[in-house]
This record gives C-alpha cells, sequence and structure tokens, in this order.
C-alpha cells in the first residue's frame, strides 16, 4: 500500500503534478503570510524610527493589521477608468504579481529544499526579475493617464538601467561559485561566516543591495510614484485588489531579492559558525533570519533617506554602478586566475 | 512524457498564434506584446528540448531588454492607426516574400530539402559527446577556445555599433546645467559662504 503511493508519487504523471502542486502550496502560502506581515513590520520599523507607536489597534500589538487592510482591498469596488484599455488594465497588475511568485521557484531553502534545482538558477532568477517591469510598463500605458505613463516610463528605464549591474554583481559570484545552481552557490560558501560572499566581495554586495533598492522601486529610488509630481506613479487610476495586487508583488519582490542576497553573499541556509548548537538550527531558520535582516534594512533606509533625484539616479546607474562592477568582474577573474583560486569545474 | 508532449503542443501553438498576431494585429502595443509572448513561449520550447541556457538568454536578452525597448518606443509615438492599415496589401508580396526564403533556408539547414544534412548530423555527433556536461558549460567550453577569435570579433561588432548609436544621438545643447558632483564635494565653507556683519538698518546691498 505504501509502496504504491510512493510509486504513485514518484513515477504515475497525476502523482508528480500534485506533487508539484503541494510544493508550489508550501512555497506560496508562507510567503504570502510574509508579504502580509512584511507590510506590518515595515510599518513598525518607520513608526519607530520617527517615534511613533505604528499599527497597534486591530489586534494585540496591531498584529491582525494586515488581515484588515486586505479584506478593505478585497471589499472595494475595483474601478476600471473609462478610457483605459480594459484588458491590459487588468492584466498587468497579475504580470506584476506572477513575475513576483514564480521566481521563487529556483530559490534553495534549505540542502535540497527547492522545488526546482536547475541548472541555470541564477539565470532564471535575472530572466523573471526582468519580466517584472511588463507589469509596470503594461499598467501605465493601459490606464491611458499622462502621470500613470510618466511614472511606468520612469519605472522601466530605472529597472532596465540597474539590472545592468545587477547582471554584472552576478556574474562576479558565479566567477567565484563555477556553476549558476543556486544551491551550488550557498554550498561554495560552506564554512565559517567569513566565507560567505559578503566579505570577499563587499562592494559587489553594496552594488547589489543599492540594486536591489532601485528594482523594487524603494526609497531613495521610488520616482516612479513620487507624490509630489506623479500623484501615485504608475499605479495611479488602480483602486481595490487591482491595487492590491501591485502592492503585494512589490512586497514579494522585495522579500526575492532579499532572499536573492541571502543566497548569493550571505551564505543561504549556512549557519554562521559551524559547530554544534548552531548547526542544529534548521537551515530555514538560518535562511529566514538572514531575509528578514535584508528586510530590516529595507525599511531602514526608506525610514532613512530622502530621495534622488532622477537625473542622479540615472548617473549612478550607468556612470558609477556600470564602470565599478565591470571593473570588479575583471578583478574577480584576474584574482582567480592568477590567486590560483578558480573553482574546480 | 504525456505531460511532456501536451506542454510541447500548447508552448508551439502559442508561439504560432501569437506571431500571427504580431503580422495580424491593428495596434502597434499589442504587436509588440504578442511579440514579447512569442519570444517567451519559444524560449518554453528551448527549455523542452534540455537548452536551458539559450532559453534564459532569450528571455533576459530579449524579452527583458529589446523588446522592452520597442514598447518604449511604440508607446511614444503617436501612430494613426488608419495610416499605417493603408501599406498593407502593398507590402504583403514583398513581405510574402521574404517569409518563404526564411522558412526556405531553415529547410535547407535542416537537411528536408536534401542538401545542408551535414550540418546536422555534425551537430548531432558533437551534442553526444557534450551532453554528458550541462549545455552552460558545453557551450563555454566551444565557444571560448575553438570559436574565441570570432566570439572576440563579435564584440567589436557590436562595440562599432554602440558607438555608431551614440555618435549618432550625441548632440552637445548649450545652455545645459550639468551636475558636477567632483565640483559640489571640493567646494570648501570659504567658496561656499560670507558672513556679513549687517548694520541695523543698513542691509545687505
Amino acid at each position: 500500500m505504501v509502496a504504491d503511493l510512493i510509486a504513485f508519487f514518484t513515477t504515475h504523471w497525476l502523482g508528480q503534478g500534485l506533487v508539484i502542486l503541494a510544493q508550489c502550496l508550501a512555497v506560496t502560502v508562507p510567503l504570502l503570510v510574509a508579504v502580509a506581515y512584511m507590510t506590518y513590520v515595515d510599518r513598525k520599523v518607520w513608526a519607530s524610527i520617527q517615534l511613533r507607536r505604528g499599527p497597534n489597534v486591530v489586534g494585540p500589538f496591531g498584529l491582525l493589521q494586515p488581515f484588515a487592510d486586505g479584506l478593505k482591498l478585497v471589499l472595494k469596488e475595483t474601478i476600471i477608468p473609462s478610457s483605459a484599455n480594459g484588458v491590459l488594465f487588468v492584466i498587468a497588475p497579475m504580470i506584476a504579481f506572477m513575475t513576483a511568485l514564480v521566481a521563487w521557484a529556483v530559490v534553495p531553502f534549505d540542502d535540497g529544499w527547492v522545488i526546482a534545482d536547475i541548472n541555470v538558477g541564477i539565470l532564471y532568477l535575472f530572466a523573471i526579475s526582468s519580466l517584472g517591469v511588463y507589469g509596470i510598463i503594461i499598467a501605465g500605458w493601459a490606464s491611458n493617464s499622462k502621470y500613470a505613463f510618466l511614472g511606468a516610463l520612469r519605472s522601466a528605464a530605472q529597472m532596465v538601467s540597474y539590472e545592468v549591474s545587477i547582471g554584472f554583481v552576478l556574474i562576479t559570484v558565479l566567477l567565484c561559485v563555477g556553476s549558476l545552481n543556486l544551491s551550488q552557490v550557498v554550498l561554495a560558501q560552506s564554512g565559517w561566516f567569513w566565507n560567505w560572499f559578503f566579505l570577499p566581495l563587499l562592494p559587489m554586495f553594496v552594488i547589489f543591495f543599492v540594486s536591489a533598492l532601485a528594482e523594487t522601486n524603494r526609497t531613495p529610488f521610488d520616482l516612479p510614484m513620487s507624490e509630489a509630481e506623479l500623484v501615485a506613479g504608475f499605479h495611479t487610476e488602480y483602486s481595490a485588489m487591482t491595487f492590491g495586487l501591485f502592492f503585494l508583488g512589490e512586497y514579494a519582490n522585495m522579500i526575492l531579492l532579499s532572499a536573492l542576497g541571502a543566497v548569493l553573499f550571505l551564505g543561504g541556509w549556512m549557519s554562521p559558525i559551524p559547530y554544534a548548537p548552531f548547526t542544529w538550527v534548521p537551515g530555514v531558520v538560518w535562511f529566514a533570519l538572514k531575509i528578514a535582516f535584508l528586510l530590516f534594512v529595507f525599511s531602514w533606509t526608506k525610514g532613512t533617506l530622502p530621495r534622488y533625484r532622477y537625473d542622479q539616479l540615472m548617473r549612478l546607474g550607468w556612470k558609477v554602478f556600470l564602470p565599478v562592477s565591470l571593473g570588479w568582474v575583471v578583478l574577480t577573474a584576474a584574482v582567480l586566475q592568477f590567486g590560483g583560486w578558480v573553482p574546480k569545474l | 512524457m504525456l505531460l511532456q508532449a501536451l506542454a510541447f503542443y500548447v508552448f508551439a501553438a502559442v508561439t504560432v498564434a501569437s506571431a500571427a498576431m504580431v503580422v495580424v494585429s491593428r495596434n502597434p502595443v499589442y504587436s509588440v506584446l504578442f511579440l514579447i509572448l512569442a519570444f517567451f513561449n519559444a524560449a518554453a520550447l528551448f527549455v523542452l528540448i534540455g537548452a536551458e541556457f539559450i532559453a534564459m538568454i532569450l528571455v533576459i536578452v530579449y524579452v527583458g531588454a529589446v523588446a522592452v525597448l520597442f514598447l518604449f518606443v511604440v508607446m511614444m509615438l503617436d501612430i494613426n492607426l488608419t495610416e499605417l492599415r493603408e501599406g498593407f496589401l502593398k507590402y504583403l508580396p514583398v513581405g510574402a516574400m521574404i517569409g518563404i526564403v526564411l522558412l526556405a533556408e531553415i529547410l535547407l539547414a535542416l537537411g528536408i530539402l536534401g542538401a545542408g544534412s551535414a550540418t546536422m548530423s555534425g551537430l548531432n555527433a558533437h551534442g553526444a559527446q557534450v551532453m554528458a556536461v550541462d549545455n552552460t558549460r558545453a557551450i563555454g567550453r566551444v565557444l571560448y577556445t575553438q570559436y574565441f577569435y570570432l566570439f572576440q570579433v563579435a564584440g567589436l561588432v557590436l562595440l562599432v555599433a554602440m558607438i555608431g548609436a551614440i555618435v549618432l544621438t550625441l548632440r552637445s545643447r548649450p545652455g545645459v546645467r550639468r551636475q558636477k558632483v567632483g565640483d559640489q564635494i571640493n567646494r570648501t565653507k570659504d567658496q561656499a559662504m560670507t558672513v556679513v556683519k549687517v548694520p541695523t538698518r543698513g542691509g545687505v546691498s
């Protein structure tokens, strides 16, 4: 009986499909809960920075606030402007949300805990993150509104610019690993925490994090939604759950880029000290802690920094980050080659 | 296998249908969006035959960069749809000719029209020994050894194209006030401010 079940789930196509579905749910449901509570944590952190209390009315310590917000968004009326392009207007938030979710298929949560352990994991993440721009640009165009369109153009230009430097950061990491598989990337950082790539590749880690801020349109790079100039940027015309999907997608993207940062630079599921009491903690917990740390830095920067001007943003992306990261790729390659540290293939 | 066959037919059908829609659709923005869909499904087909590296590069380069620029340009242009329709029948023969030529070239390369089957068998022979490693590594091994000079030449061609594009679009407008970060940082307190003793009722001149 048990053997039959195992055979069904490992060999039969329906069983395999069910297993994949279960895996997707096991990733998606905690992710959505994390997104909900990320909005809460975000507001609490900003509140603390500004010496306020933050949400504290709904539930104990305001813990039910995200669900109250979600319920409000679901119950509101979805308004589609009469001059908007109806189909694209509705599809755009779905694209934005879905691209933020499908990327999680290749993220390794622990040794072997990954839905798709593909050999081109890094490229897959890069490809999916470059798709996210479509949700925004389509939203801006379909809204048929000047504010939304300008916001979308800004956002698209910004995301395309910063993807270039993220690409070079990924290349330096994969030069050090010798593989595009994300599990291999984590395994290459095993041992003490100074083996993690954030130390040898510190400038790249900084560039990665700043580019991640720009990719997710967060402060100090939240120009697409700078209220004083563009109302609410590309989602000016959106309301209710269509807006909610953009919002969820943005937070899911933030968590995704934090997870990517944790995998590439902070040793993924590895414990910082490779000895007894620390290795008893499951890898997922370490991974979650590292993501939480990076997310805290996201909120911290949002609570602290003023907004960049648009030309400064473009200057930073193309004239500072691009040459520096390109130079660092060459430097890393040279050091690996002449220092004899080229990873064994 | 059943799932794989099903996936192939779905992806192939969507690719062909969206490619047709690129040509037929009335609105150029829709055309670009269908083009993106076609690229994406072509990438999925690459994944199905095990060429995951090429699939990812296709998505990154064409979907993530080139098509974004297409979309940018098409959205910014104020295109008159009726004017665009008028030339359709006039250009149809030329377009059809180009399509037929491209199809014939593909069929020739695949060896279906008799010639050129040597390339295919050569590729198959090469593929057999390459299959042992994952295809990112396989492409790297061939690209950086056997085809190294061609790879460099390709890079040079792209560099020339890039310089050409910059030269064509670069124009120096007078009267533009650019931010010079170096100047801003090098400014000292003496240059930036003066302390003025303002006499009462005298004001600052």
